[in-house]
């Protein structure tokens, strides 16, 4: 084991709070799981292993509305802000010194989320424009857009300029060079970046809610309503799914960067 | 015919940043403008807005019956940071102190509830604070409960605690895993005590960390409307539920901008704040 550091002795205190904190992020996990295998109908008593709330689940139609809404918007709006935000980093790290530029690239990951909201509900009914799931779509590229943009440069900044002054140099176009060369050489940060911005979509609640048709709800507004109603057993099942899925993207995500960078 | 270097310069520039600052002007720069010029008129009758220029949205601000709902959320929201301080700093602290692969595989855990849908994870606390959930009845085996926990300002502390504890983490954790550990070293060497070591060296220079982590759980708690009314049961609103009613329930928009201008002005202010800190320490370290 590495050599223990000074300050690490005499501090066994602090295992408390460390302890704490992953048990308060945690508990609460835990026992919706359990209760989603429960077989009584009152959340709180134990009857026995059950799947049947997963079976109720699969007959719910507005959640089973709700998904396919989701996954429109989602890949829709990865597919916008992944092009516009790579664009946009190779832009920003290559053609441009202005800082404010800079600055209006990150504006949407730092603006609260109500406050985006409300900008466009606002904009949306001055321009007199119809809510559905394309305004949900744009309304979550404007954010997406950001992360990609964030994560994108990142990965800029320590790319190499020489490949692609050698492919100018040898007569290539800027849009050859920037195809063959800049692209390839993005490739995992673009990745990340559009599995961050497709992540975050899924699970947006708070600018979908000010911006969708009340006939096309997303997922996450269908489970607004239906938690606003009260705790059941089905929601317990849809959230063990829910971890599930999210506990797996993560996971993967973090195994793909490993890999990506060991390339 | 081949244009000039500098004229291809300047086409890919506009090819590169063009398409995403003209979607950036539309749908970011428009929106906020649009907001920010409502505070100032009047509301219709039927929601939308009046063009004559008005100082009264304003004004009701200082009525007592708003500055309430302000001042409740932002003790909400204080205690809400202080403690997700108070359980974060020691939290990071040690994961940074962990070996690498612990170090890794505590991060994770810290972020992964943070990706799993926000209302399921506000959802939890209602099946945990419940009058008939897992708390009451084991303090009810203690022989001290049922007590009302669900719709309490407790509650929404806990909920907020909940939702936005790994932003405090992260920046904490960056900021204390960046310090040079032979400065501890040198001030253990020195006689100091690791007491001492901690308030006169850790704490000082991970300020810049503290500050980022207090400002990305306070602002979100401040605009958050789902975990008041989930969790607090509609009893306490917050500045979110107001902004949320002027826009969707009472049509005020022009009340409602100056709410949300409110809170981006806090917003700012404490982002100058944390530069400044981040300016001292570096100037100090």
């Amino acid at each position: 084991m590495a050599r223990r550091e000074p300050a690490l002795r005499g501090n066994g205190w602090l295992r408390l709070p460390f302890w704490l904190t992953y048990l308060f992020l945690y508990a609460p996990i835990a026992v919706l799981v359990v209760m989603s295998f429960n077989r009584n109908k009152t959340p709180y008593s134990w009857g026995g292993f059950s799947l049947d709330w997963y079976g109720r689940l699969a007959e719910n139609s507005s959640l089973r509305t709700g998904l396919v809404n989701t996954l429109i918007v989602a890949l829709g709006s990865t597919a916008l802000s992944t092009v516009l935000g790579t664009l946009l980093a190779v832009g920003l790290a290559r053609h441009t010194r202005s800082r404010v530029l800079d600055a209006l690239s990150t504006l949407p990951a730092i603006l609260p989320d109500l406050v985006l909201a409300i900008g466009l509900l606002v904009f949306y009914s001055a321009i007199k424009m119809t809510l559905g799931l394309h305004s949900v779509l744009v309304a979550h590229t404007v954010f997406g857009m950001a992360f990609v943009t964030a994560v994108v440069r990142a990965r800029l900044g320590h790319a190499d300029t020489s490949l692609e002054e050698a492919s100018q140099d040898l007569g290539a176009t800027p849009y050859t060079t920037f195809i063959k060369v800049t692209l390839p050489t993005l490739a995992p940060g673009i990745v990340a970046g559009a599995l961050l911005a497709f992540t975050l979509s899924l699970d947006e609640f708070v600018i979908a809610f000010f911006t969708h048709a009340p006939s096309q709800p997303t997922l996450p507004i269908v489970i607004y309503s239906m938690v606003r109603f009260g705790v059941t057993p089905e929601i317990n099942a849809l959230a063990t799914l829910l971890l599930a899925v999210s506990f797996t993207v993560v996971i993967v995500a973090q195994r793909l960067t490993k890999l990506t960078e060991a390339l | 015919m081949t244009p000039s270097p500098a004229g291809r310069r300047a086409a890919a520039r506009v090819a590169t940043l063009g398409p995403g600052f003209a979607f950036l002007t539309v749908f970011l720069l428009v929106p906020l403008a649009l907001v920010l010029s409502y505070t100032v008129f009047r509301r219709g009758r039927f929601g939308g807005i009046v063009y004559e220029p008005t100082g009264e949205n304003f004004a009701r601000l200082a009525d007592p019956l708003y500055l309430d709902v302000v001042l409740g959320s932002v003790r909400l929201a204080a205690v809400t940071t202080l403690l997700a301080l108070l359980l974060g700093y020691p939290t990071a602290y040690m994961i940074a102190r962990l070996p690498g692969r612990w170090k890794a595989i505590a991060l994770v855990a810290v972020v992964l509830p943070f990706w799993t849908n926000f209302l399921i994870r506000t959802y939890a606390w209602i099946v945990l604070l419940n009058s008939q959930g897992p708390v009451n009845s084991g303090l009810e085996a203690l022989g001290l409960g049922p007590v009302e926990l669900l719709y309490t300002d407790g509650a929404i502390v806990a909920g907020l605690l909940y939702a936005y504890l790994p932003l405090m983490i992260l920046p904490l954790y960056s900021a204390i895993e960046r310090l040079d550990p032979q400065l501890r070293e040198a001030s253990a060497n020195l006689g100091a005590r690791p007491a001492r070591t901690f308030w006169s060296v850790t704490l000082p220079l991970s300020l810049p960390g503290v500050l980022t982590g207090c400002v990305f759980v306070f602002v979100p708690s401040l605009g958050n409307f789902v975990i008041p009314e989930l969790l607090g049961g509609g009893r306490r609103i917050m500045v979110g539920n107001l902004i949320r009613d002027q826009f969707l329930k009472a049509r005020d928009w022009p009340f409602g901008s100056v709410l949300a201008l409110a809170v981006i002005a806090v917003l700012v202010l404490l982002l100058f704040a944390q530069a400044w800190a981040g300016r001292r320490a570096g100037r100090n370290g």
